[in-house]
């Protein structure tokens, strides 16, 4: 492969272009610059990822990525005004609010100054521009050349350094709200640092937002680094703004004895990759990683896990469940790897997809590669239309049929919802979730 | 009043029912017997409207109402109740959830109020109570990981609420121990009523000491080919249905 070099697309020669023009401005010190500079170098060198590019089979970003669109600018006072004039997805649950606007972490629209007691928040930018503590562990958790998060490490304009110090229970869930504005599609490099530290707890929910039927395209990378014994529950949500590319990465590290559970809902994109990197970098790490995407049109939703189980004794929980309509396409790449040491792993993983229509596909690939002899590691996936006898079943009881099948969809995707510990939280997804099956009756 | 004329229903070409006759009257409980491979659940899906069933000839009148033209959920709504030989598990589905999307889907249809959760809440308690329905069985999911007796009796618990005018019971008695099947009998003979008509499908004659029918129709080869009173069912528990068959 290494001798094919295919021909630039406009969208790969325009992300290229971008980082010599805004590279002055771009907060950090002359070490960040190396960083960015090296991390530039690695895209350049791979390009969009492609087909042939085992990690991106299914979703060939040259082919599906036509045009890149500007960076965004600092979010000025009619667009925070704007922001704050729609109710966030999480608008109705208690929680610290932190908002970013087209990337940009705004302090107006957040709880900065009302953080509880153990927690520190400051925005990306700050932190590199003063060089914060926690900026040299920025990266600790996404051992990957994966090209999108190449492309974030050198363009990564702002976002959220968290720490939640040793011992401490958060109370309620921080929110981050990604909000889009304007008209015209915009890009934006967006990185969150999250530190858990030793036995501390915490609650974190991401919901992405943007107009309808415009083509924002964002580049969000959350890191979070788990210390040993802590507990983590993580949220995201990507519901409102058809027509977006939502490109998303989540690296975990996982200390020993920490428990994780992350879920991850798209409704809205019009081309989204989700893809998740946990290290289990402990002994008895225990992890939850579920989501779904109900999709609709010519939308893409791509979820891609690689979970790394370099310790003994984890275990981990992998269900995915799409609801696939129209021409929609889902893709579920799953990869679990379990090292020499990692004795005692249970790991189980499974996909399941309901396809509605005759155009919607569905794209499984589970993975394992066991290393270890003492383990127990299985995977899943099924693929299928309703089920026609449950089907007449609900409507034999009165129910038409699209009230039916709703239900039944539903209770479907409920499945993937289950492990949110947070009610307030679960019930939001599960909302937009009815509003989906409303929409599609 | 039910009147099926001259039923003709094939399944992947094959015919199952060949001009099947039936009339049942209002306040009336007719038992239909037959050997395996009869047609008798196949009767009951197509007066249900089970898709997959090609109606060939025929119609099935329900107070003059042709339920051929109607989907299954308009039928429901027009008071067919089928309770299942073999229920189905709704996984993510709460019991309660469940009883009240039914009932109000009926009641919209119907034109009437939707019930309010309190009302709905007394209506199911109440019948739970007389099924043996324990409360907890309600708050899971529908039928999920239920006994063969209790999803029987989440049948007749539904077949109450939701007051249907003509319900269909088919093998009702299948997978039931005596005193399962006790309870579910007592629950289907409180709904017993001069406005409401039974079809009560099985292969036993067990089950009818405990719902004790007005008529007993055999079937054999698609057809009803002998109708009698209850005396026909000990008949044919005596005798079995070799003389049927070669009908």
């Amino acid at each position: 492969m290494a001798d094919i070099t295919p021909i630039r697309t406009a969208a790969e020669s325009a992300l290229i272009d971008l980082f010599p023009a805004v590279r002055a401005s771009l907060p950090g010190d002359s070490r960040m610059a190396l960083s960015r500079e090296a991390a530039y170098g690695r895209f350049v060198a791979a390009g969009l990822p492609h087909r042939r590019v085992e990690a991106w089979k299914y979703t060939d970003l040259r082919a599906l990525l036509r045009e890149a669109a500007p960076p965004a600018a600092a979010p000025d006072a009619a667009s925070v005004a704007a922001a704050a004039a729609t109710p966030g997805v999480l608008a109705g649950v208690e929680a610290v609010r932190l908002t970013l606007v087209d990337g940009h972490l705004v302090a107006g629209l957040s709880d900065l100054s009302r953080l509880p007691a153990g927690v520190e928040a400051t925005s990306l930018a700050a932190a590199l521009g003063t060089g914060h503590s926690l900026v040299g562990r920025l990266g600790q958790a996404l051992a990957t050349d994966d090209p999108i998060v190449a492309l974030n490490a050198a363009l990564m304009t702002d976002g959220v350094v968290l720490r939640v110090s040793k011992g401490t229970v958060v109370p309620v869930p921080i929110a981050l709200r990604f909000v889009r504005l304007g008209d015209m599609p915009r890009a934006a490099f967006s990185r969150v640092l999250v530190v858990v530290e030793e036995g501390a707890s915490l609650t974190l929910f991401e919901s992405h937002e943007g107009p309808d039927g415009v083509g924002h395209q964002a580049n969000t990378v959350v890191e979070i680094l788990a210390g040993a014994g802590a507990s983590v529950d993580h949220v995201r949500i990507a519901a409102r703004g058809t027509g977006a590319v939502d490109l998303s990465t989540l690296g975990v590290h996982l200390s020993a004895g920490t428990r994780f559970a992350t879920t991850a809902m798209v409704t809205s994109p019009a081309l989204s990759r989700h893809q998740v990197f946990a290290t289990f970098a402990g002994e008895g790490v225990r992890a939850s990683i579920s989501g779904g995407a109900m999709l609709t049109g010519r939308q893409h939703a791509d979820t891609t896990l690689l979970l790394d189980h370099a310790e003994p004794g984890g275990e981990s929980r992998e269900l995915f469940k799409h609801v696939l309509d129209g021409e929609a396409t889902g893709v579920f790449q799953g990869k679990i790897i379990v090292r020499p040491v990692a004795q005692k792993t249970d790991g189980r993983m499974m996909s399941q997809a309901v396809l509605l229509s005759e155009g919607a596909s569905m794209y499984n690939k589970p993975e394992l590669e066991i290393f270890a002899d003492d383990v127990q590691c299985g995977h899943g996936a099924t693929c299928g239309a309703l089920d026609e006898d449950l089907l007449f079943y609900l409507r034999a009881r009165g129910l038409p049929k699209p009230e039916a099948e709703a239900l039944m969809l539903q209770a479907f995707v409920g499945g993937a919802l289950e492990t949110i510990a947070h009610e307030g939280i679960r019930a939001v997804l599960e909302d937009v979730t009815a509003m989906w099956l409303a929409a599609r009756r | 009043m039910l009147e099926i004329r001259n039923l003709h229903v094939r399944i992947d070409d094959k015919p199952i029912l060949n001009g099947l006759s039936l009339t049942i009257h209002d306040g009336e409980v007719a038992a239909v017997m037959g050997p395996n491979g009869s047609g008798k659940s196949t009767l009951s899906y197509v007066i249900a409207g089970k898709p997959d069933y090609d109606v060939t000839d025929g119609e099935i009148l329900l107070d003059g109402q042709n339920l051929l033209e109607l989907e299954p959920d308009a039928r429901a709504a027009a008071g067919v109740f089928l309770a299942f030989q073999y229920p189905l598990e709704i996984p993510g589905v709460g019991t309660m959830s469940f009883l009240k999307a039914a009932v109000n889907a009926q009641r919209k249809a119907r034109g009437e109020d939707e019930l309010s959760i309190p009302d709905l809440m007394r209506r199911v308690k109440g019948a739970a109570e007389r099924l043996q329905i324990p409360q907890d069985m309600l708050k899971r999911a529908l039928n999920v990981g239920f006994s063969g007796g209790e999803k029987k009796r989440m049948e007749v618990l539904q077949m109450a609420l939701l007051e249907p005018r003509f319900c269909i019971l088919d093998e009702t008695d299948s997978g039931l121990d005596i005193d399962a099947l006790k309870v579910a009998a007592d629950g289907v003979n409180a709904l017993r009523d001069p406005s409401r008509a039974f079809l009560v499908i099985t292969h036993y004659q067990r089950l009818l000491n405990y719902i004790v029918p007005d008529t007993v129709h055999v079937m054999a080869a698609g057809r009803v080919v002998k109708s009698g009173g209850k005396e026909l069912a000990l008949e044919l528990e005596a005798n079995g249905y070799a003389d049927y068959k070669a009908a």
